[in-house]
């Protein structure tokens, strides 16, 4: 016999099933942490995937230095609360030459500080297996994506060249210098993560919320003055706002849009009455060809 | 929106959060109008946000001659695809109504990606097959209801696309109406709809259409909402242990899906393939101990006694065998551009066990477009065949038919380690003998299986059954 799962039960085992599959065949997996929903949803079913044992791989923050003060403030809580092993890395060659999204362009900064910074990181620790919390619907190109995408040595992905994936047999052969990324939540949608969330009580930055905020109004864009690093243009003024963020990301490149939604409820409800998707408030989708070409370079 | 309207927004979730899933593979080629259909899906049931139709109007491909948007834009994602302006790869879409989660399953129709087509039926409950009314039934129609009936698939939805190019002939449906019932009834599909559809002006796709009075079934989707699968995970419980949860001396933990049946606090389970058995004391998960689990269910098992247990290994319910196996009768689907090399060692991944295996002969290879068996001495990317399989260390198998997760398996070759070839099971092999301390009884001696096992393999011609399969049924 047998019952019928809801389906978010259904992606909650299956999420679980990859993270036991990838811990048992990898030698060094590691878990990116962006400190953003997805991620939060992702940490809650590494917790599920290995009770009553800790998460038997470290996460890792590649940090821009550039993330909203909220965020770094919520890392550090969330690591403490439950017991992380976490890791943090920054691109030194990019603090080094004081990489500024304000002054070098949202293309520059992503590249330096996230996409490199990253394999950096992968290639310092010898990780070679990644989970990270993007979903299929997402964006175009990511429709495609396996849940084990294999990357080279130089950590590229070829779109043309993927592994076929059956059932929900995965293959983990990599040779020494290959990894994979491994995207648990492939099959989520958005409303799929707010309904987790709030079955949960997943902890989510307060940015998500609506609150009383400093912005500046750029190119259509609603920045938020997040530290001393933003300088004014001439003719900008900074005005108070009831906002929030649908996406986190570094503060000079992410648009918060004008909301009175101080409660989960209330977030998700304007979220369904949205729209527009998501991603439309990163400066960075439109700065480039796409999230292919990012992604062919090793972005996540 | 007005559902949120009526049920308020935990409302709402909640309905979202019990609603059941689907998943339906979309196969036909791109004239047939797939994309189009796709996105017709998308649009109608309004899945699609602003900016992404905002970005097909500014798309100079996005609308065509008659200033309707190519729908079918939305679903051709990467840039190579664009560029060929065909799809070449299994692309996943996801979008839901007040019933039903649907994730679409997007796979190419032309013949040269019969691995993708695979890759996409062996995640679908369901397919719906595409077909122009102008042209009926066609070899790939066929090929793509075979491909289907191979991978287990056995409901289909077949969408007559177009109809409104033939000025919606009833007499023109029924007869492409009865050539499906006969091809799905020749493959082994046993429940194939049928409807009259026109993606590009939506016709009966999400709504009824009054342009077909004579039609009195269901749009397609309201049909998808309700169908009945009739697929199975198997009867026989199966527990593939994952990943040994060990966080300290006390606790010691079996982690894993229940590929088939249920397992229960209290059930006597045999691990495969050393043939212990042991009790379960319990059944885990991070929201507190369950007292049953079930096929699906990522579930952590306990057992009363310290049983040499590792990954790879079954949990099965006692009295529920499976035969431990060096040899099986599989069909394999090839997709490496690198030929299939008889007698070479490739890594076979199953459940959660990988062990290396010789395809020792090609019983035939199996043309999709017709049916016929043809003999062969290698395979190809995209071929089909019924292969034997020597492997190097006995695995407890199922056949595909009964217990879907346990048999099947790919093939990765072990110097480039690319997923060469998809199989499934289709005849266990005699039990090793070596591991029948365990007691079982069968009324055929081991000498009897071996030398059984022999003429099989030398003598293929002569059609001898498999014996073992008989084994512990005490003829």
């Amino acid at each position: 016999m047998s019952v019928i799962r809801t389906h978010i039960q259904q992606l909650e085992a299956e999420a679980i099933h990859i993270m036991r599959e990838v811990a048992a065949e990898f030698k060094k997996p590691v878990m990116l942490y962006s400190i953003g929903k997805d991620s939060g949803v992702l940490l809650h079913l590494a917790q599920k995937a290995f009770a009553p044992g800790r998460i038997p791989f470290p996460l890792l923050h590649v940090d821009t230095t550039w993330k909203f003060k909220e965020m770094y403030a919520f890392r550090e809580e969330i690591t403490q609360k439950y017991d992380l092993d976490l890791l943090i890395h920054r691109n030194p060659d990019g603090v080094a030459m004081g990489i500024n999204p304000f002054v070098h362009g949202s293309a520059k900064h992503t590249d330096i500080m996230k996409t490199v910074g990253l394999k950096q990181a992968l290639s310092k620790y010898g990780f070679d297996a990644a989970f990270g919390g993007a979903r299929r619907d997402e964006e175009k190109s990511r429709a495609k994506e396996r849940v084990y995408s294999f990357r080279d040595r130089n950590h590229r992905w070829d779109p043309k060249n993927q592994r076929p994936e059956l059932w929900n047999i995965y293959n983990g052969e990599v040779n020494d210098g290959e990894s994979i990324r491994v995207f648990p939540l492939s099959n989520w949608t958005e409303l799929d993560i707010w309904v987790y969330i709030l079955q949960e009580n997943i902890p989510m930055v307060p940015l998500y919320f609506a609150a009383e905020r400093p912005v500046v109004e750029r190119d259509g864009v609603l920045i938020m003055v997040n530290d001393d690093r933003m300088e004014l243009l001439p003719g900008e003024e900074v005005h108070h706002e009831m906002v929030r963020f649908r996406t986190l990301g570094c503060y000079p490149l992410t648009g918060a849009v004008r909301s009175n939604a101080t409660t989960l409820e209330a977030v998700v409800e304007e979220t369904l009455r949205a729209r527009t998707s998501e991603r439309q408030g990163r400066v960075i989708d439109d700065d480039q060809a796409g999230m292919e070409k990012k992604k062919r370079e090793g972005y996540f | 929106m007005s559902e949120l309207d009526t049920l308020g927004v935990l409302g709402y979730l909640e309905q979202h959060k019990n609603k059941s899933l689907l998943r339906v593979l979309a196969c036909g080629s791109v004239d047939d109008g797939k994309s189009t259909l796709i996105g017709r899906l998308l649009h109608d049931s309004q899945q699609l946000y602003d900016d992404h139709l905002a970005a097909l109007r500014n798309d100079q491909k996005g609308v065509n001659a008659d200033g309707d948007l190519e729908l079918a834009m939305l679903v051709d994602g990467l840039q190579a695809e664009r560029e060929q302006g065909i799809t070449i790869d299994v692309a996943y879409r996801y979008f839901s109504t007040t019933v039903r989660k649907f994730i679409l399953v997007d796979s190419p129709g032309h013949e040269q990606y019969t691995r993708n087509m695979v890759t996409g039926a062996s995640h679908a409950d369901i397919a719906i097959l595409l077909i122009d009314s102008r042209y009926g039934v066609q070899i790939q129609t066929r090929r793509h209801a075979t491909l289907c009936a191979l991978l287990g698939i056995r409901n289909i939805a077949v969408a007559v696309n177009k109809m409104d190019i033939i000025d919606w002939s009833e007499q023109r449906f029924r007869e492409i109406e009865a050539d499906v019932h006969s091809l799905a009834k020749r493959v082994g599909i046993s429940d194939a709809t049928v409807f009259p559809v026109s993606a590009l002006k939506g016709d009966n796709v999400v709504t009824k259409s009054e342009v077909s009075p004579w039609y009195d079934g269901p749009a397609l989707l309201p049909f998808l909402e309700r169908v009945q699968i009739i697929k199975d995970a198997g009867s026989l419980t199966r527990f593939p242990v994952q990943y040994v949860n060990r966080p300290d001396l006390d606790y010691r933990g079996f982690s894993g899906t229940i590929s088939s049946g249920t397992l229960r606090v209290g059930d006597s389970v045999t691990v495969y393939p050393n043939l212990r058995t042991s009790t379960i004391v319990g059944i885990d998960t991070f929201d507190g101990p369950l007292s049953e689990a079930f096929a699906g269910d990522a579930i952590t098992v306990v057992l009363k006694d310290e049983v040499d247990i590792s990954r790879g290994d079954w949990l099965v319910a006692t009295g529920q065998g499976a035969t431990v196996t060096t040899s099986a009768a599989a069909e394999i689907v090839w997709f490496d551009p690198e030929e299939l090399k008889l007698g070479t060692a490739y890594d076979l991944k199953l459940a959660t066990s990988i062990v290396p295996v010789r395809v020792k002969w090609i019983d035939y290879r199996i043309d999709v477009n017709t049916g016929e068996h043809h003999p062969a001495l290698t395979l190809k990317m995209n071929d089909i065949a019924a292969v034997s399989l020597e492997l190097e260390q006995a695995l407890p198998l199922d056949t595909y038919d009964s217990h879907p997760g346990t048999g099947s398996f790919i093939l990765i070759d072990r110097l480039t380690n690319a997923t060469v070839a998809a199989g499934l099971i289709r005849q266990v092999g005699a039990a090793d003998t070596s591991l029948d301390a365990g007691g079982a009884t069968t009324g055929i001696s081991a000498e009897e299986i071996a030398l059984n096992k022999l003429i099989r393999e030398k003598y293929p011609h002569w059609q001898a059954i498999d014996v073992s399969v008989f084994q512990g049924e005490g003829i």
